[in-house]
């Protein structure tokens, strides 16, 4: 990826920061109210989410230290951060794929860590991968449809004789599947292997099979790495619409200014910790955010 | 050698389109009249006069009676069949797969025999069972120690778990051989049951003669394909797919990988069960001797020569591993092929017979280089495969 063209766009939004004034926050609280009172209701509404003091460590790595931030319903929140500084390890721990050494991920009041992966996202979290990972082999149709049946009951007694449930369930499945092929744009080639897609149909693809699960939560990782700025107005388009259906969107992302035109809050981590938390301008002008996106405070005065 | 490869490739490929263009009713009947000749292949009227035309070579084989070697073919078919679900859609290696045909075995041969300990020695049976009752007891014992096996092992990936399957065939078969208290060593259980049904005329059907075996093995197997379609072709089928694709991937997206992938060991564990009730109902003698490794490794060849994934590629491969070396051992007789060679003074074996599974070897190794996804493989196996070789391209 052109890591020089990103700095550059990222140090135009920090200037960019400082010379306009950001919209109103949207939260009244500041970044060190947010942290000490992690469940507190925003704007009356109920938080989804709860990274409760979370600490992970990978032998003497702590890759996660303390992160603690609430995500609440029906919000877009953007998880930011230079390379390295933890999102996708937070995102994992979130979706089961490590446990956190201390601390709790709470999904509406009930302990994720713990759960089997599968069991998580029966609950209602549902992500994509930073590197794309489908299933190949497989038309996108169907990999929408390995999704759908996250909540299907069929096993295999059903499946062998052909028993009335495999058929609904198999009927609603390939519904399910075309509806949110068409959400996600990409209708007119279901019946295409995923290998065969275009490298932004894949990312669609793998929304739509992230959707198909049936998420209250839905996460994804870097969706625009390797877009081109018009992808990218119709990847924040399809964000904005799929937040409209009622799911809540957590985006890890690089690219700032996708970031900022969507999300309505912003949690930045740092080497494994939380350095602020605030709408798009609160974390903007935040000197701790600048200082690591363009290196020290005083150089960059 | 490449134009070669590519014009074979090319031919098969442009055959199953032909095959695929053609309306279905069209395609059932070819099918059907395939089964029907399957059917009538046993009898000698029939099978003496089938020639390719122009060039006289006897498909049928002479030095053992040919419904006897398509006996031994249906039973390596079905064996295929269950293997194929375990190593071909899940993606699990599996090397003890004769460990399940044992318990399948070994259940009917202790309940049918007058013979067992069951009841000479420990009175636990009154009188032996009839087959037909044991059939479904071994396959749900099959799928149990399936299940057994599984469950702890199953967390194993690849090479880690065939090694674990490997040791527990192994354990069987010295079980089997060393144990006397039921078993009884390697002595072995005679005069196991035959399956019922008399002609009009009062004789049993199921004797000693293999072509009532061989109709009832194929009558079994047809079942097995129709089922196992429909696995294949429903959300277990995708779950395994998505399985052997991305297994992690798989997990976040909610298919219970750990369930599914019990499920196709335990379904391979209960055919190769069923297949031992039926071999057992042949042999009428039962002994450890049977469930040597190299009976796994034959059904693992048959399913990877046919091309893993595919019912067809299974059933093709599971009818050549037989099929070919007792072929080879008559083909000498045909062609009046010199037996011995003389070689500087002293006599070398050259007949065909001795050296069948030599040659057979050679073409396996043959067909592996030209065809490593299998003669008939799944689309999807094959294009994995290839993806995998590519990876490792890569990396070199």
């Amino acid at each position: 990826m052109g890591s020089e063209r990103d700095v550059t766009s990222e140090r135009d939004m920090a200037i960019d920061a400082r010379t306009t004034v950001g919209s109103p926050a949207e939260t009244s609280s500041t970044p060190d109210e947010a942290v000490s009172e992690p469940a507190a209701p925003v704007d009356g509404r109920k938080p989804l989410l709860e990274v409760d003091h979370v600490t992970l460590r990978f032998g003497g790595v702590v890759a996660l230290n303390d992160v603690n931030f609430t995500l609440y319903e029906g919000e877009i929140l953007g998880l930011i951060g230079p390379n390295g500084a933890g999102k996708t390890t937070c995102f994992n721990a979130m979706t089961g794929v490590y446990t956190p050494t201390t601390g709790q991920i709470r999904f509406r009041g009930e302990k994720v860590s713990g759960r089997k992966r599968f069991q998580i996202t029966k609950l209602g979290i549902a992500r994509t991968f930073q590197n794309i990972r489908l299933f190949p082999e497989m038309t996108a149709l169907e990999n929408v449809q390995v999704g759908a049946d996250a909540n299907h009951k069929t096993s295999v007694p059903s499946a062998l004789l052909r028993l009335p449930r495999h058929w609904r369930e198999e009927r609603q499945g390939k519904a399910k599947a075309r509806e949110l092929l068409d959400f996600v744009g990409i209708e007119g080639r279901s019946g295409d292997l995923a290998r065969n897609l275009s490298y932004g149909d894949q990312r669609r693809l793998e929304i739509a099979r992230a959707l198909a699960t049936d998420p209250t939560l839905l996460c994804l990782d870097e969706p625009a790495a390797g877009f081109n700025p018009a992808e990218k107005v119709a990847l924040l388009q399809l964000i904005r619409k799929i937040r409209d259906s009622g799911v809540t969107v957590l985006l890890i992302e690089h690219d700032m200014r996708l970031v900022m035109g969507v999300v309505d809050r912003l949690v930045v981590l740092e080497f494994g910790q939380k350095i602020a938390e605030g709408s798009p301008a609160e974390v903007r002008d935040d000197p701790k955010v600048i200082a690591a996106y363009l290196g020290g405070v005083e150089d960059a005065a | 050698m490449t134009a070669l490869r590519e014009r074979w490739h090319s031919a098969s490929s442009a055959f199953g389109r032909r095959v695929d263009e053609l309306p279905k009713s069209a395609r059932i009947t070819g099918l059907l009249a395939f089964i029907a000749f399957l059917y009538v292949l046993p009898n000698k009227w029939f099978y003496e006069y089938l020639n390719i035309p122009g060039l006289w070579i006897p498909l049928y084989t002479t030095r053992n009676d040919m419904a006897a070697v398509l006996f031994y073919c249906a039973w390596i078919v079905l064996l295929s069949l269950g293997l194929n679900v375990v190593v071909g859609y899940a993606g699990l290696l599996d090397l003890g797969f004769f460990g399940f045909f044992a318990v399948g075995a070994y259940t009917v041969a202790l309940l049918t025999s007058p013979e067992s300990k069951l009841i000479t020695e420990y009175n636990w049976l009154e009188s032996p069972w009839p087959w037909l009752v044991t059939v479904p007891i071994a396959i749900a014992l099959a799928l149990l120690s399936g299940v057994l096996l599984g469950a702890p092992t199953l967390r194993l990936r690849g090479d880690y778990l065939a090694i674990v399957t490997l040791g527990f065939a192994e354990m069987i078969r010295i079980v089997a051989k060393n144990q006397d208290w039921i078993l009884n060593g390697d002595r072995g259980i005679p005069q196991v049951g035959h399956p019922p049904g008399k002609y009009p005329d009062g004789t049993a059907i199921f004797q000693f003669e293999f072509k009532p075996y061989y109709w009832l093995l194929l009558t079994v197997i047809i079942g097995a394909v129709f089922l196992i379609r429909n696995l294949a072709n429903s959300r277990v089928g995708r779950a395994w797919v998505a399985i052997r694709e991305d297994e992690d991937a798989a997990e976040l997206m909610g298919v219970p990988t750990f369930r599914f992938k019990l499920w196709a060991f335990a379904i391979g564990a209960a055919v190769g069960g069923l297949s031992g009730t039926l071999w057992a109902g042949q042999a009428n003698f039962v002994n450890s001797s049977t469930f040597s490794l190299e009976n796994s490794i034959l059904v693992l060849a048959a399913v990877l020569l046919g091309g893993a994934g595919s019912i067809g590629g299974a059933i093709l491969g599971g009818f050549l591993v037989i099929y070919i070396p007792e072929w080879l051992r008559s083909v000498g007789d045909v062609f009046g092929l010199p037996e011995t060679a003389t070689v500087f003074g002293n006599d070398f074996d050259v007949s065909p017979t001795s050296l069948r599974y030599f040659i057979f070897g050679i073409l396996l190794i043959i067909v592996m280089i030209f065809r490593p996804q299998g003669l008939w493989p799944n689309r999807r196996r094959a294009a994995e495969l290839q993806d995998r070789q590519k990876e490792v391209a890569v990396v070199e």
